[in-house]
This record gives C-alpha cells, sequence and structure tokens, in this order.
C-alpha cells in the first residue's frame, strides 16, 4: 500500500484509484492504413519496465479525474504527477533518458 | 421527482424511528447514529472560472460552487454545494427543497452558450450522521484520511472509503467540546452494510440510535 498524490484531491491510500496502464499510447492517425502487426502493436504491446514508468492513474473512489504518473516500478516510488494532455516534468524525463544511455 | 409518497429509505428495515424513540436519552454515548432520508442530492458540473456558470448556481440556490478542494459551500441543515472535483459539485438540500433546487437550476443553467449539466441523484444516496465524542474513533477504523479536526474540521468534505464502501463524507459541526458531527452519502444499495459496520464499530464506545 502507498500513497498517491491526487493532483485535485491531494494525498491519499493507493486503494481509492485505479491503475490505468502505460501513458503516452497516441491512437493512430489514420488506421486503415497501418498493416495488422502495426495496428496490433499499438493495440497491445506494451513497455515492461523496470525503473521509471509513465502510466494513467484514475481516483476512483474520489474526483473520479484520469491523470499520469512516473512510478518507479521495482520500489513503488511515486516520483511524479502530471495532468493528462502534459508531458512528463524534465528531471523524469532526464531520468529515463539517462537510463537509457547507460 | 419521484412522488413523496413512493419514497423509501434504504435503511427503512432497520425502523432506526422505533430505536430512537426507545434510546431517547443520549447523554454520556460516545457516539450516536441516525438515518437523514430524502436529502436533495443534485450533481451539477461546470466551469467554475465561467463567471456566467457562477452566476447562474449562485441566482439558483444563493451559493457559489466551492473551487478549494474538499470543501463544502453553506452551513449544516441548509442547502449546500460540496466540491466533488475540479468541474463538478454535488448540491445538498432539504427534502423539501430538492425539487425547488432542481427546477431552479436548471432554469438558470439552460442558457445558451453555456456548457454545463445538472443531474438530479436524490434517489441514489442515503445520509448517515454520525456523531459524539467517540465517532472520529469510529470512522478512523474504516477510512484512511486524517480526520484530526487541525485536517479536517468543519466544512471539510472528501470522496472516500470507509470500510471498502465509497462515500461523500463531510463534517458538518463540531460541538462547542469539540465532538464533531459527520455526514456519509453511501449509495443506497450500501447503506445497509455501512449502518451495521459503524453500528458494530461503535459497540465499545456506547452507542446510540439518535
Ligand atoms: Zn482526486
Amino acid at each position: 500500500m502507498f500513497l498517491i498524490n491526487c493532483p485535485f484531491c491531494g494525498e491519499r491510500e493507493e486503494k481509492e484509484f485505479s491503475y490505468g496502464h502505460e501513458a503516452h499510447i497516441a491512437r493512430p492517425e489514420n488506421p486503415e492504413n497501418l498493416s495488422d502487426a502495426e495496428w496490433a502493436d499499438y493495440l497491445f504491446m506494451r513497455k515492461n519496465t523496470k525503473g521509471v514508468h509513465l502510466e494513467r492513474w484514475v481516483h476512483t473512489a474520489g474526483c473520479r479525474r484520469w491523470f499520469n504518473m512516473a512510478r518507479n516500478t521495482h520500489t513503488n516510488e511515486v516520483l511524479a504527477v502530471y495532468l493528462m494532455g502534459e508531458q512528463p516534468p524534465k528531471e523524469i524525463r532526464d531520468m529515463i533518458d539517462g537510463k537509457k544511455k547507460s | 421527482m419521484v412522488d413523496t409518497y413512493r419514497l423509501r429509505s434504504p435503511l427503512a428495515h432497520l425502523h432506526l424511528d422505533a430505536r430512537a424513540h426507545e434510546e431517547a436519552d443520549i447523554s454520556g454515548t460516545g457516539v450516536v447514529m441516525k438515518e437523514i432520508p430524502y436529502r436533495g442530492l443534485i450533481n451539477i458540473r461546470g466551469d467554475a472560472a465561467d463567471s456566467a456558470f457562477v452566476d447562474a448556481v449562485q441566482k439558483a440556490v444563493k451559493l457559489s460552487p466551492p473551487v478549494d478542494a474538499n470543501t463544502v459551500a453553506g452551513k449544516a441543515n441548509t442547502t449546500r454545494i460540496m466540491w466533488l472535483g475540479p468541474d463538478e459539485w454535488l448540491v445538498i438540500t432539504s427534502p423539501q427543497g430538492a425539487d425547488r433546487a432542481m427546477k431552479a437550476l436548471w432554469k438558470n443553467l439552460k442558457t445558451d452558450g453555456l456548457h454545463a449539466a445538472v443531474t438530479d441523484s436524490t434517489q441514489a444516496r442515503t445520509c448517515i450522521e454520525i456523531s459524539g465524542p467517540r465517532a472520529r474513533e469510529v470512522l478512523q477504523k474504516g477510512c484512511s484520511l486524517d480526520l484530526h479536526p487541525s485536517v479536517f474540521g468543519p466544512g471539510q468534505s472528501a470522496q472516500t472509503i470507509v470500510s471498502k464502501v465509497a462515500v461523500m463524507m463531510t463534517q458538518t459541526a463540531a460541538a462547542r467540546n469539540g465532538d464533531p458531527t459527520y455526514e456519509l452519502y453511501p449509495l443506497r444499495s450500501f447503506a445497509t452494510y455501512l449502518w451495521t459496520w459503524l453500528e458494530d464499530a461503535s459497540q465499545e464506545y456506547g452507542l446510540k440510535v439518535g
């Protein structure tokens, strides 16, 4: 059990929230032009990150709003919370980029 | 609106009125519980930054929707507006005031160019009031929020979980000695479970039905 800082309600226990899987997956503009493999990639293929993961959450038992979260899947540490439509904060992007290089 | 004579509280089968009559003397009791059924519960949605929306709500129920998260505007036992989200509120009225508030909100918010929604959810929930010197301890057994008066005092509200039940909750008042009064609004199908759970959790402090 860990605490999540809802951007609207404030800090609440994790059981009030539901997990919405990986964030920032844009629906393809022209699905009719995609191959089956490309469409399957959009529908089914997800990262299985050990470390900083960008994901969607919804405050089910509270304000029922969706938002994005950067979480370390290894330690469950919540690193950042940001609104739908926003990109992760720079320090999170640096964290992810830094990991890729190493 | 449902015809008044058809209304049936989800806790009617517990015969709380009869128990309240038997347990009339509530002095020295740790916890007092009662159901306050049939209150008007009207969900409104709109943009608090749009003065046309705020003015329309103000005109309809004489209150502005609160912009501070987890707060309620208005006094206990009068018409109030509870914050539910950044663009969503719950107007709480007396049973008698529900119809009038619904019509007034509908009339004032149904304006060209105004983006808003009004939904009557009166029948969806009931209200359980829990008060007394040990009321906070009872809730704290099933609720992970910090209910200390410095954090969750009168006028504060939350949508949260009390013993697995999603509720809208507010502290309406504190007595002069600091004893709090909370209102819980569970969905009606969860009301019996929540009532009996609260009743069980209150046993060690002494419970009376008010
Ligand atoms: Zn929330």
